[in-house]
């Protein structure tokens, strides 16, 4: 039997629910190279701020078991050179629409990214960062309390008639309160979850691995923290919930379904293997036949 | 880039805590010597990034330190087991800067990368000097192996037991070259460039997430941007560099 991938997210419906996580996927045109990434649902730009940034100093990358921990700390071009470059060159090698990843240092620099990009047809949603565990004084900031994601979200929503997406953090106390909070305000739907505070100490130097000491821990062994807060969010709101988190494969991806998620993303997996997201999509239609499933997107919420 | 399956064909212990390993499999993706391939090893979620050696239409030489629990794994690998390996990474060597009488400088884990340089260049027609930097005897490799291609070898020994007793600076300061070519680590750069006459090329080393460009875990400044060890690098132009 001809298995159903399709899922729609905020209104638009993506051919499969594999969405690359911002971060991991740069602006596309990298991995194009590698196959043609129109066969994925959609995926999400690297995370946008108005100013070019180079980042943290490195080492920014450390193993851990089973996962690593990153410090980039928003590398990127700023928003008039993504629209400038990046994104006429996306253009060239993917034909859907995708999701702006926006950061910010203030609320003024969330609403100018957002508003700069608005007028960009290709993209379809946003997908605002209030949780980058990685720089200070702003991302995490926001999103570690109830009332600056919402304050976030209240201004963001004024500058975009596209699906605002809520990118929320683990590391708070309870993420159904943040969650809920964005949907008062507005959100059309809430990503989770981003990377997890972590640190590794080189025993040879007795110092962190990372330069800038912590860094958001991710990969397959954050899976099960993912499934339980996509889970928890799930029923918290109406809005559709975006679950990310240490998945790597097709099942993994019916798992995080099953909690509640409307799509998928796909980061770490990305880096250690630059085929993950194609080789899942490939996957799919024979795991969902391995559990009895026609449809993904009657699963969604299944374990509730 | 090009991932793709290769067979370890012998892998063994060729100085202190230094291995050989040689691969059977499509190496077609490896064009220029300097460039890198990424190795996956069972029971751990990054790759490893380990400079080529030598290459040939079908085999991959490497050589690697034991530095922690991934290249120790690595280690234990016997003929036959598979191994899943992305090709063809980092822009490698450019060798149509180097004159007609290039240096090679090699510090360490910085040596293997040098052995595929000097085939290219010679193969090109120069006349290559190759300085291998160890810090004793028995860390040395590799030596005679440079010595059959034809190029004169100097080493120099931290402790002095083999060759010049010192750094590699303390030979590169008395020859005469049309430009440089380094791999090594990256205090053994600074003192190079304190006393390097020409222009030259250095491969960087930085702890990677993906080693293809797409994580930005491995960037550093540039006089001309921000570039990625991995992708852009790691072979950078001595001009370019901020130190």
């Amino acid at each position: 039997m001809v298995k159903d991938l399709n899922t729609e997210l905020c209104g638009i419906t993506l051919d499969n629910p594999i969405i690359p996580a911002s971060g991991t996927f740069g602006y596309g045109y990298e991995f194009a190279e590698l196959y043609d990434i129109n066969c994925l649902g959609s995926f999400s730009f690297k995370g946008t701020t108005l100013d070019a940034r180079f980042g943290n100093p490195t080492p920014r990358i450390a193993e851990t078991p089973d996962g690593m921990i990153n410090a980039v700390g928003l590398q990127n071009p700023g928003v008039d050179m993504v629209i400038e470059n990046e994104i006429p060159k996306l253009s060239k090698v993917y034909n859907k629409k995708v999701i702006a990843n926006v950061s910010g240092f203030s609320i003024d620099e969330y609403t100018e990214v957002v508003k700069r990009l608005d007028s960009q047809e290709q993209i379809g949603w946003f997908e605002v960062n209030v949780s980058c565990p990685n720089v200070h004084g702003g991302g995490m900031a926001f999103g570690t309390t109830a009332s600056g994601a919402a304050e976030v979200t209240k201004a963001v929503r004024r500058m975009t008639k596209k699906p605002v997406l809520m990118k929320l953090s683990p590391n708070v106390t309870d993420i159904t309160e943040i969650a809920k909070a964005c949907e008062a305000e507005g959100a059309d739907g809430i990503s989770l979850i981003n990377t997890l505070l972590g640190m590794r100490i080189d025993l040879k130097t007795k110092k962190p691995v990372i330069a800038n000491k912590m860094g958001g821990f991710s990969g397959h062994a954050v899976l099960p923290v993912a499934l339980r807060m996509v889970y928890q969010v799930y029923e918290a709101v109406r809005i559709p919930v975006v679950g990310m988190g240490g998945v790597s494969t097709a099942e993994e991806v019916i798992e995080m379904m099953l909690a509640g998620a409307t799509a998928v993303e796909i980061g770490a997996a990305n880096l250690i293997n630059p085929y993950a997201c194609r080789d899942i999509i490939k996957d799919l239609p024979q795991a969902m036949e391995k559990y009895k499933i026609n449809s993904l997107k009657d699963i969604i919420g299944g374990a509730h | 880039m090009k991932q793709s399956i290769f067979t370890v064909e012998e892998n063994k212990n060729i100085a202190n805590n230094t291995m050989k390993m040689v691969l059977a499999g499509d190496t077609s993706d490896i064009t220029k010597a300097g460039q890198f391939v990424n190795i996956k090893i069972e029971g751990f979620f990054l790759r490893r990034p380990i400079s080529v050696c030598d290459v040939d239409d079908h085999s991959l030489t490497l050589i690697y330190k034991i530095v922690g629990k991934g290249t120790e794994a690595m280690a234990s690998l016997v003929k036959g087991e598979e191994l899943d390996i992305l090709t063809g990474l980092g822009n490698g060597y450019n060798t149509s800067k180097s004159g007609i009488n290039p240096v090679l400088i090699g510090g360490g884990a910085g040596v293997p990368p040098m052995y595929n340089l000097a085939k290219k260049l010679i193969l090109e027609g120069k006349q290559l000097k190759v300085i291998l930097g160890f810090n004793n005897s028995s860390e040395i490799f590799f030596k005679e192996e440079f010595e059959e291609l034809g190029t004169e070898v100097y080493i120099a020994t931290v402790d002095g037991s083999v060759g010049t007793k010192g750094f590699v600076t303390d030979v590169l300061k008395n020859l005469d070259y049309t430009y440089f070519y380094t791999c090594g680590p990256e205090n053994m750069f600074r003192a190079i460039e304190a006393i390097v006459k020409t222009s030259g090329q250095y491969s960087f080393e930085e702890r990677m997430g993906c080693g293809f460009g797409a994580c930005m875990g491995c960037s550093c400044e540039t006089k001309y941007g921000n570039k990625r060890i991995c992708k852009d690098g790691p072979v950078l132009e001595r001009e370019e560099i901020i130190w």
